[in-house]
């Protein structure tokens, strides 16, 4: 049985910087959708709750001068994906944050929450390793910039240290201008399900030619992960299908897939072959090409 | 022991809570109010759903010290009086309820839906009350007395 010993809810960043350095033990708590459930399942025994929500702007999204989009740990799913800024810029994330869930999950989980739990199935992970995400992560005597990419450590593992905070989840303008894309959830159920696989694309393209390419995946590897072979074998190259083709080959390649009982590592290869071609064609039509 | 205070369907209720206890627990254990259920106890069903400053949330997923300061409204703060809410009229007049376990949380779904737009197509009805779960009806009973209810709201809005 677990026990809940105190929840600490400071008003601002300072004061929860220093609470925690103070005390590293404490268990941070956002939407407490992960953190609740986890308690429940034992995994904790006494606990002292760090409660971030009375801290103000760590839910804004804002557009910053140099076209850098700034998403607080703290935004709700059912924030995110009503963002006006988020639908313009980074409208594949507005797909994985309406994929998740159901609304009543949505309006408590929050994205900076989704990204610390470490999970292999986070539907905001493919998207936001596709766009080059950094996270902010702060602590009373530091702050540092982590490309999302190297920040996950294995399966329910990131690599915070101790006292730090996630407060933001930048992405700068290079990574979503001129960019199309799509995120496909694969699962059993349409709603209220994890993914069994999913597979985020972000390329630019011109005349019928790949620019850039990204493709990540969700449950392909103990981690969510970049499929960067496919990609250096896709710039430069004119989408043809058997383009598209190898480049599903290469992503199947890049996962380390597994078997559970949501899915075979056999079933799981082959979607990520044939979901990465689908997304990727997808993500040509909304560009206005044609494969 | 923290105290906390929640506006609860309109009235303010001021306790001293352990900190483990859950919104759940506070709302049926505290103050007594039955209609809110448990069903899975992990956020999966949606029995436990209440409306938090605005926003379906599962009771069984919050801590009640969480919830200190916030504005809930469950399945009894939604009649006026005698008068049933449109959405609890259009959901019996259509024979929408079987045992009705999963009932006050689809209710308070459509609520949040209906509230944000009132217009929502059957494909937004269904992605509005995906996070609950129903084991009886099939879900399109349940359906259409959502329909019901938007043209009971919309008519009683004209008539105003
Ligand atoms: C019924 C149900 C369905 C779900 N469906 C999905 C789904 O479809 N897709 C999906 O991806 N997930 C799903 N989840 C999992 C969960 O809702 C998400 O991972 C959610 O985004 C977690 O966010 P939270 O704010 O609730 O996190 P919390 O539970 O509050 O925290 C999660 C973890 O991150 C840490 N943490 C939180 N915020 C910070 C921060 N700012 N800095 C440092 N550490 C932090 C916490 O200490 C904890 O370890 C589901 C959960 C439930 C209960
Ligand atoms: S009891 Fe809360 S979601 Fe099932
Ligand atoms: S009426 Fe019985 S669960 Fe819905």
């Amino acid at each position: 049985m677990y026990n809940i010993t105190n929840i600490l809810e400071p008003i601002t960043l300072n004061e929860a910087l220093r609470m925690y350095s103070d005390n590293p033990k404490l268990k941070i708590i956002a939407g407490g959708s992960d953190v609740l459930i986890q308690l429940n399942h034992g995994k904790f025994d006494d606990v002292e709750l760090l409660s971030l929500r009375k801290i103000k702007n760590l839910n804004n999204i804002s557009l910053l001068e140099d076209g850098t989009i700034s998403i607080g740990a703290m935004s709700s799913f059912s924030n995110t994906f009503r963002n006006e800024i988020i639908n313009k810029y980074l409208p594949v994330l507005t797909e994985a944050a309406v994929s998740m869930g159901g609304p009543q999950i949505r309006n408590m989980a929050t994205i900076g929450g989704n990204i610390c739990n470490g999970a292999v199935s986070a539907d905001s992970a493919p998207t936001l390793f596709s766009y080059n995400a950094f996270l902010k992560l702060v602590s009373i005597d530091n702050i540092r910039m982590v490309p999302i990419n190297d920040f996950y450590d294995g399966p329910g593992r990131v690599k915070l240290q101790p006292g730090e905070i996630l407060t933001e989840i930048l992405i700068t303008k290079e990574n979503y201008h001129k960019m199309t894309g799509n995120y496909i959830k694969f699962s059993n159920r349409e709603a209220m399900d994890i993914a069994m696989l999913s597979v985020a694309v972000i390329c630019n393209v011109e005349n019928g030619v790949f620019n850039d390419l990204r493709i990540s995946l969700g449950v392909s590897a103990p981690t969510p992960i970049r499929c960067y072979d496919a990609e250096n074998y896709a710039k430069g190259k004119s989408f043809s299908k058997e383009t598209i083709e190898t480049i599903g080959q290469y992503a199947k390649k890049s996962a380390k897939a597994r078997n559970s009982w949501r899915g075979s590592k056999a079933y799981r290869e082959h979607l990520i072959n044939i979901l990465s071609q689908r997304a990727i064609k997808e993500a040509i039509k909304r560009a206005g090409g044609k494969c | 022991m923290i105290e906390v205070t929640l506006k609860i369907n309109g009235k303010m209720y001021t306790r001293k809570i352990n900190p483990m206890l859950r919104l759940i627990d506070f709302i049926r254990d505290e103050i007594k109010l039955k209609g809110t259920k448990e069903g899975c106890g992990e956020g999966e069903c949606g029995a436990c759903t209440v409306i938090m400053n605005g926003k379906t949330v599962n009771s069984c997923l919050v801590l009640a010290a969480s919830a200190n300061g916030a504005e809930i409204t469950t399945i009894e703060g939604l009649s006026n009086g005698d008068h049933l809410h449109p959405i609890q009229e259009a959901f019996i007049e259509v024979g929408a309820v079987q045992c009705g376990y999963c009932i006050p949380g689809m209710i308070l779904s459509t609520k949040a839906l209906l509230d944000e737009n009132l217009d929502a197509t059957e494909a937004q009805i269904k992605e509005g009350i995906s996070g609950n779960l129903c084991r009886c009806t099939g879900y399109t009973k349940i359906v259409e007395g959502v329909k019901i209810a938007q043209k009971k709201i919309i008519n009683s809005q004209e008539g105003d």
